[in-house]
């Protein structure tokens, strides 16, 4: 990225000091010597199904002031591991190995002489801080509670210091803020308040688990720069447990890969990333779209699912899915070591041929994706509308009172959207959460009579039409919901579930008999399985059972909710690439909504960006990711982080100030303008302009529209 | 991504991804051609899993056989109910009398197999009259809202607050010679409105639900959503109501009969023999046993039978077990981060218990 275009925004706007923090006691450690140390720690949990071995020997040493991070799929062991460091497993649990912090074990120490430990020695930052916070106690009283009883203070110097503690973390206005209820604060504002928490009391490790997962990208990057930042104020270690490869890539030094409760590659960050010796780290990295690539190719799945941690085949737990398994593999369980010509340990029988002989860009096979002959060809402006928008608009009134409802407001959820989608191309619908992107969604397919604006889908104004004309819409345009589970009906057997939209069009039984294996089959699954329940399937290929329901009535546009969001990385790339076949195969268009901009960019023709209710830059997928012009789409764009390490190192991030306003506060003229990092650049007539005036698109391609007075493009990926 | 575990380890085995070994597993055996292959429905599926829960079987057993008994049972001895037998006043059990005679020496036997045959029919037509009442109104007033749960539920909130007991006696004189069935349907009428407050409710969540939106945004019709979808997935709710309203619609009949409503003498029903019999049932035990053992046998098999359908009906249910485990794991799993984040253990200070 072009650095100096953009100065890096600070966090927050409030000027903070370390004045009343502790400096940095830097001898109380000798930052050689590694202050936590796991050595061969082993989990099991007993269950009905038999033992089942959540961890089966993780080692690792973290240094004051150094990032560790631990990648790997869902249930490969990263949380229980931690959970054991910090003792906080269930009675059931069996733990063996040791752990040392500062040259101290850990393990087979009592819960009330641990508790000493927790919150003091090592801090803790979970994912989902509602369920680590109290919520009838202010974030205030719960800090002040944290201090005092790991250090001798009087209550007001504990609040003191708490207030301090939230200004670290970047919570404006920390002083009236600290006596607001955990309810009270915004996701983001939340997992702030743990990160003070866990630094209270001068952690020497910091433990984070997933801690970004549940939060939009931009403030993903306000909370790592804060966890960075907390991080140099009290120079402590940091254990980062996430599945995203991206944030690893730019928080950590060091990076552990797990498969099947056991780290199977570890090293520096440059090391996995640039020279992976482990055919699950490669496909790992191979199967994420990434937002810097611009050539569109086939994602790599690693086919198969994590085998079962209950009764693990013997040998290397990977072999099933692994594309270059000899029979030795399916013998031996290799041991983590660095193999002969590698420089970091892997646990892998052919490392040393990955290093030489064997390319490892080669070993997974790269799926064929039939390439878009007919439509691509034709010009966009040729092809037929099958959606299209004017002015969407949906407001709720905001009311007020139990018995009498008095309307205090409005909630300009969707307020006012402009956009169409031709035959062929899939949009791709972008935005952090909360900016309207579902209420847009849920407008078009209720196809209600609107409050302002028009719905036209296939060229049918949906205002005007017939219950006969309704039916024939819905049997053209389809959705596929994020969570698989959810969207499938828990009692009815796959084959059911794939009959019903045929039934409700009339189709009669021997063709639906006809159609519903074929449905399987083209989606890949096994058309045997139709009399299975959803619950029998893994994650993605529920999800695989939810676009076959989608496309059994051959529609021509698929609404796509975050389709892919709640699968695992390596499940999803096979997703992705069965969309794109799909697309080209039965000539779909698809309308996508994610937050995920990588797998966006991967699937999307055409991009429209969504803040607060409306687009604010809409445009071919090229001009959008190469010339962001919107200052919004720049900061979206430069708060994902990439899965290259030294990229990373080198991006600036423009950080956006604060969370996203609520829809029934829109501010004035320019509706970004109070996070606007263009804004405060600008002379103070131009600033007025983004003050009273809304800006309406500014035209900067042939298929690239901004909603700014002062647009330009800027590379910031 | 963490939201969406997959299964269970042993379910998720049996689901395996992996297409490519599914598709080697099965290109060796000789199938039928994708197309003719018969898919097994819903029904065809829920029928199989009831008939493989032996309790279930055997509470249809025992229902099957206390129908037998109750109608065939008494053209086997040969008192009638009605006949007062004066040379056995309160016999024990043994001889002509199988079960003894009670205090006017009417034949116990014959009397619990009559009572058997009210019983049974008043229970398993009330409990399913009311459920069906009770989930078909819930159901709809839930889904449709607007004004047709305005209307739905004020009507079922005045029959709540209607004193159902009096309106039953006061009806009762204008039915005393009409089928006892019109007292089935009154007893149905008044006993589904807490239920179809209950459905209701449950409707508006899974209303929300995105199987449900699918299914709307298919084209699939409301009544078809509510039958199809909304009722399924409250099955469990439905049988355990039916299998209380049976139980509660035998014992409730023989309350309405002791004032004088519902079955009257000279005819019987399991609650007016047992409620006949309560002052002397200390001194002439049988008089207890026999008539009561019938009542808990129509109660068990009945709860077998809602068990198994339960069971049927939810295709997770084996796992049951497991997935409490599994909640409990996680809400151990929360208690162990809020421990872990403020101070060690000692959230006392804060009372959270
Ligand atoms: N209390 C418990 N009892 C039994 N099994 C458990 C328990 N906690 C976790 N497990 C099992 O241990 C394995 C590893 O779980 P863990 O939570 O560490 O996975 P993870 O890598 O953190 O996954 P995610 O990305 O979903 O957070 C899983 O198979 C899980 O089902
Ligand atoms: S040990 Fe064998 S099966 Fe395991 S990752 Fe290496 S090559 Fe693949
Ligand atoms: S119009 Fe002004 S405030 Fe709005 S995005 Fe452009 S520069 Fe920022
Ligand atoms: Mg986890």
């Amino acid at each position: 990225m072009t650095g100096a275009a953009v100065p890096s925004q600070p966090a927050d706007s409030t000027p903070r000091s370390k004045e009343g923090l502790r400096p940095v006691t830097d001898t109380r450690l000798d930052k050689s010597q590694p202050v936590l140390e796991v050595t061969d720690l082993e989990v099991s949990f007993p269950s009905e199904a038999g033992e089942v071995r959540a961890v089966r020997g993780v080692s690792y040493a973290v240094r004051p002031g150094e990032v560790l991070g631990i990648v790997g799929e869902s249930g490969s062991g990263k949380s229980v591991s931690s959970m054991a460091v910090l003792g906080l497993l269930p009675d059931s649990a069996e733990v063996s190995g040791s752990v040392k912090l500062a040259g101290r074990e850990l393990l087979g120490l009592s819960d009330n002489e641990l508790s000493k430990i927790r919150g003091k020695d090592i801090g803790m930052v979970f994912q989902d801080p509602l369920s680590a916070l109290t919520p009838v106690y202010s974030v205030g009283a719960q800090i002040v509670e944290a201090l005092q009883i790991h250090q001798e203070m009087t209550k007001e110097q504990a609040r003191t210091r708490a207030i301090e503690l939230l200004d670290v973390v970047g919570i404006p206005d920390p002083r009236r803020r600290v006596d607001n209820f955990p309810h009270e604060f915004s996701g983001g504002m939340r997992q702030r308040a743990m990160i003070a928490m866990a630094i209270a009391n001068d952690p020497k490790v910091i433990i984070a688990d997933e801690p970004t997962t549940a939060l939009d990208v931009t403030i993903q990057a306000q909370v790592l720069e804060v966890l960075k930042k907390a991080q140099d104020v009290t120079g402590a270690a940091i254990v980062m447990i996430t599945h995203d490869l991206g944030v690893i890539a730019g928080f950590a030094d060091r990076v552990q890969v797990m498969y099947a409760g056991k780290p199977v590659e570890s090293g520096s960050v440059d090391e996995v990333y640039y020279h992976p010796r482990m055919p699950y780290t490669i496909g790992l990295l191979g199967s994420i779209p990434r937002l810097d690539n611009t050539e569109r190719r086939a994602l790599t799945p690693i086919e198969g699912t994590p085998p079962s941690m209950v009764e693990l085949p013997k040998g290397c737990p990977f072999a099933a899915r692994c594309p270059i398994a000899i029979d030795r593999c399916r013998e031996v369980e290799p041991v983590l070591s660095v193999k002969e010509g590698n420089t970091h340990p892997t646990a892998c029988h052919r490392s040393h041929e990955l290093a030489g002989a064997l390319d490892p860009a080669t070993i997974y096979p790269v799926p064929e994706i039939p390439a878009a002959v007919e439509l691509t060809s034709v010009p966009r402006e040729q092809r037929e509308k099958v959606l299209e928008l004017d002015n969407l608009t949906k407001h709720f009134p905001l009311t007020q009172g139990a018995v009498i409802k008095r309307k205090v407001g409005v909630v300009k959820a969707v307020d006012g959207i402009t956009l169409d989608i031709r035959e062929g191309e899939t949009l791709g619908l972008v935005g952090e959460s909360g900016c309207g992107k579902t209420t847009t969604l849920l407008e078009i397919l209720d196809l209600p009579s609107g409050q302002a604006g028009t719905v036209t889908v296939f060229g049918k104004d949906v205002r005007g039409l017939g219950r006969a004309d309704r039916k024939a819409l819905r049997r053209d345009m389809q959705i596929v919901f994020q969570d698989p589970m959810a969207a499938l009906d828990a009692r009815m057997p796959i084959g059911d579930i794939l009959a019903e939209p045929l039934k409700t069009h009339n189709w009669d039984k021997d063709r639906i008999a006809a159609r519903v294996p074929e449905l399987l089959e083209m989606v890949g699954l096994n058309p045997d399985h139709a009399d299975r329940y959803p619950q029998e399937f893994s994650g993605g290929q529920r999800q695989r059972i939810s676009i076959a329901r989608a496309l059994a009535l051959e529609p021509k546009l698929v609404i796509l909710d975050e389709p892919v969001s709640a699968l695992d990385v390596s499940i999803q790339a096979g997703v992705l690439n069965l969309l794109d076949e799909l697309k080209v195969k039965l000539g779909l268009s698809y309308l996508f909504v994610a937050h995920d901009l990588s797998v966006v960019r991967h699937i999307a023709d055409r991009i429209a960006v969504m803040y607060l209710g409306r687009i604010v830059e809409l445009g071919d997928s090229a001009s959008i990711f190469d010339a962001p012009s919107h200052p919004y789409t720049q900061a979206l764009l430069s708060a994902v982080p990439l899965p290259d390490p030294r990229r990373e190192r080198e991006r600036t991030r423009i950080l956006l100030t604060g969370d996203l306003p609520s829809p029934a506060n829109v501010p004035s003229g320019c509706r970004f303008r109070n996070r606007c990092p263009k804004f405060l650049t600008l002379s103070e007539g131009e600033q007025q302009r983004c003050h009273d005036e809304d800006p309406a698109n500014s035209r900067l391609a042939a298929d690239h529209v901004a909603a700014c007075h002062f647009a330009t493009a800027l590379e910031v990926i | 991504m963490s939201a969406n575990q997959p299964a269970p380890s042993n379910t998720s085995a049996a689901g395996g991804e992996a297409v490519a070994a599914l598709a080697t597993a099965t290109a060796g055996a000789p199938q039928p051609p994708a197309a003719v292959r018969k898919r097994t429905s819903r029904g065809k599926l829920t029928a199989r899993r009831f008939a493989r829960n032996k309790l279930a079987l055997v509470g249809l057993g025992i229902l099957a056989l206390l129908f037998l008994a109750a109608y065939v049972g008494p053209s086997f001895t040969k008192y009638d109910y009605k006949f007062h037998d004066y040379m056995a006043f309160n016999a024990p059990p043994g001889g002509d009398h199988w079960w003894g005679t009670n205090q006017g020496g009417q034949d116990l036997f014959a009397l619990t197999m009559r009572g058997l045959q009210k019983s049974l029919v008043i229970g398993l037509l009330v409990g399913g009259i009311s459920t069906l009442v009770a989930g078909f109104v819930g159901a709809f007033a839930g889904y449709y809202g607007r004004w047709v749960d305005k209307g739905l539920t004020w009507f079922v909130d005045l029959l709540l607050v209607l004193p159902s007991f009096l309106i039953i006696a006061v009806l009762s004189p204008i039915f005393r010679n009409a089928s006892w069935l019109i007292f089935v349907v009154l007893l149905a009428a008044f006993s589904w409105m807490i239920t179809a407050r209950v459905v209701r409710s449950m409707t508006l969540t899974l209303k929300d639900r995105e199987f449900v939106k699918a299914a709307k945004y298919m084209g699939v019709p409301g009544p078809v959503i509510i039958f199809r979808h909304i009722l399924p997935n409250m099955a469990s709710l439905l049988i355990i109501d039916t299998v209380i309203q049976v139980g509660a619609a035998v014992i409730g009949e023989s309350g309405l009969s002791f004032f004088g409503f519902g079955v009257q003498a000279p005819d019987v029903s399991l609650g007016t023999i047992i409620a006949d019999n309560t002052t002397n049932a200390p001194t002439f035990q049988w008089l207890f046993y026999f008539p009561a053992t019938c009542l808990v046998l129509i109660g068990v098999a009945v709860a077998f039978i809602g068990d198994g359908l339960r069971d049927a009906f939810d295709p997770n249910s084996s796992g049951a077990k497991s997935k409490g485990r599994r909640r409990k794991a996680l809400a151990e799993r929360n208690e162990a981060h809020r421990k872990a984040t403020v101070a060690g253990g000692s959230r006392d200070v804060l009372g959270t218990s």
